[in-house]
């Protein structure tokens, strides 16, 4: 297998310790040290506690990230169905559907047109809450909870209260659809799974579910159009010869890598990488950028090079948490690319590089013309 | 050669039946892996090594059939 892109600059595997305590923890940048990690089922994704009942209270009921098998295989059991490779195929018509008119809104507007507030953020939230059949009245307020909860906001006051705002008005969302369950992603799950899922559950999967479809893609797709936008030669490639589209949006993917980190990992023995072993209770955080050999948005890159083969790219993650709806994002990201670079096959950048600002996981304007 | 696949370990990536659907699909109800063609022809040898070295979760395996295939 080949191994991506360039060796990262760090050693592999770095011993350091939790801050602020004396305990030893680790950091995994090397591309075979990550995926060695993430694959081994030796390594929770349970933070460590003294008790069962204390490491219960820790988790976010409904995040699968944080669950641990025979519990995560329970839950994600019933959500991979939605993710099959033909219902995503199925799905393709109503992405179609949305990005066509955003893009007809955009050449209504006229140029330049910021594609982050016109492109970006509406085509994602569009689809996000489409799939879980959030009606389309409460979707402004939605989308405006999850982003001044995002992670790099200031004001942890503002942030906590969105927060609170957008888990309560999911919480809502899901009584209403346990009495009419609909023909959408949650109803679908009611209809299915009944009880065997809680109400917390049920209400952190949409919670979780929404916070990927809407911010890791729209961000992925905000950051990756920065790239494209930014490598005028490889634009000007993929319009030439749409059928790269494929590898342009691995490309992206994996230049992105929208999740820096994977979810901490605990070794719950004693489990040797390389030359070093990592003892049972320790942390280990794994650097998807590292491994991706990626930098944070912002950041001048590596080269963008949409005809090399990335698909080994571990921004998906790795292991049995993989990302349940890379199929659904690399579908999006192909539609709203092609898309776009099909209709205005001229555009550019409206504003110098400079000016673009960046925040954790987008790009806060995209001024374009064409 | 012949294909084996763990179900239990699948996390329905969908990767395998994306790169080969001549030889993997997928169940409509969780996501898992299903094989299509348990014993591909030696043509796709390379390309199902492949794949398998993709899977996130290691749960495509390789088997020799007999000794001559060993």
């Amino acid at each position: 297998m080949p191994k991506p892109l360039k060796d990262s600059d760090q050693k592999p595997l770095v011993a350091t310790v939790v801050p602020g305590t004396s305990d030893r923890a680790w950091i995994a940048n090397g591309y075979d040290e990550v995926r060695a990690i993430l694959s081994d089922d030796r390594f929770s994704t349970m933070p460590p506690a003294k008790t069962p009942e204390a490491s219960r209270r820790l988790i976010q009921p409904g995040n699968l990230l944080q669950y641990d098998p025979p519990e995560h295989t329970r839950l994600r059991r019933m959500l991979t169905g939605e993710f099959t490779l033909r219902r995503v195929r199925a799905l393709e018509p109503l992405v179609e559907g949305v990005v066509k008119d955003r893009l007809d809104a955009m050449e209504g507007a006229g140029q330049p047109v910021d594609l982050v507030a016109h492109f970006v953020w509406p085509t994602t939230s569009l689809i996000g809450c489409a799939l879980l059949g959030i009606p389309r009245d409460d979707q402004a307020e939605l989308v405006r909870h999850l982003d001044t909860n995002r992670l790099d906001n200031p004001d942890r006051e503002q942030r906590d209260m969105a927060g609170t705002a957008y888990l309560a008005y999911l919480d809502k969302l899901m009584r209403l659809k346990r009495r009419k369950p609909g023909d959408d992603l949650l109803g679908r799950l009611i209809r299915d799974h009944g009880r065997s899922l809680t109400d917390p559950e049920l209400t952190g999967t949409a919670a979780t579910l929404l916070a990927s479809f809407i911010p890791i893609t729209g961000g992925t797709l905000g950051l990756g159009l920065v790239g494209l936008l930014e490598n005028p030669d490889q634009l000007a490639l993929l319009i030439e010869r749409p059928e790269l589209i494929d590898h342009a949006v691995e490309e992206v993917i994996r230049s992105v890598t929208i999740i820096p980190h994977a979810s901490p990992r605990t070794a719950t023995q004693d489990v040797t990488i390389g030359d070093q072993v990592i003892k049972s209770g320790e942390f280990v955080a794994c650097s998807l950028l590292e491994a991706n050999g990626t930098r944070a948005p912002g950041q001048p890159q590596d080269t963008l090079d949409i005809t090399r083969d990335n698909s080994h790219h571990m921004a998906f993650g790795h292991g049995l948490h993989y990302c349940m709806g890379a199929s659904l994002a690399r579908m999006e990201l192909r539609i709203a690319i092609s898309g776009l670079l099909h209709r205005f096959p001229k555009v550019r950048l409206a504003v110098p590089r400079d000016e673009l600002r960046f925040t954790a996981r987008s790009v806060e304007s995209l001024p374009v013309a064409w | 050669m012949e294909i084996r696949v763990d179900r239990e370990r699948c996390a329905g990536s969908s990767l395998c039946l994306s790169y080969l659907p001549e030889v993997f699909d997928q169940s409509d109800d969780d996501g898992k892996v299903l094989l299509r063609t348990p014993v591909p022809g030696a043509d796709m040898e390379e390309a199902v090594r492949g794949v398998a070295a993709r899977c996130p979760t290691g749960a495509i395996t390789l088997h020799a059939r007999d000794a001559q295939d060993a």
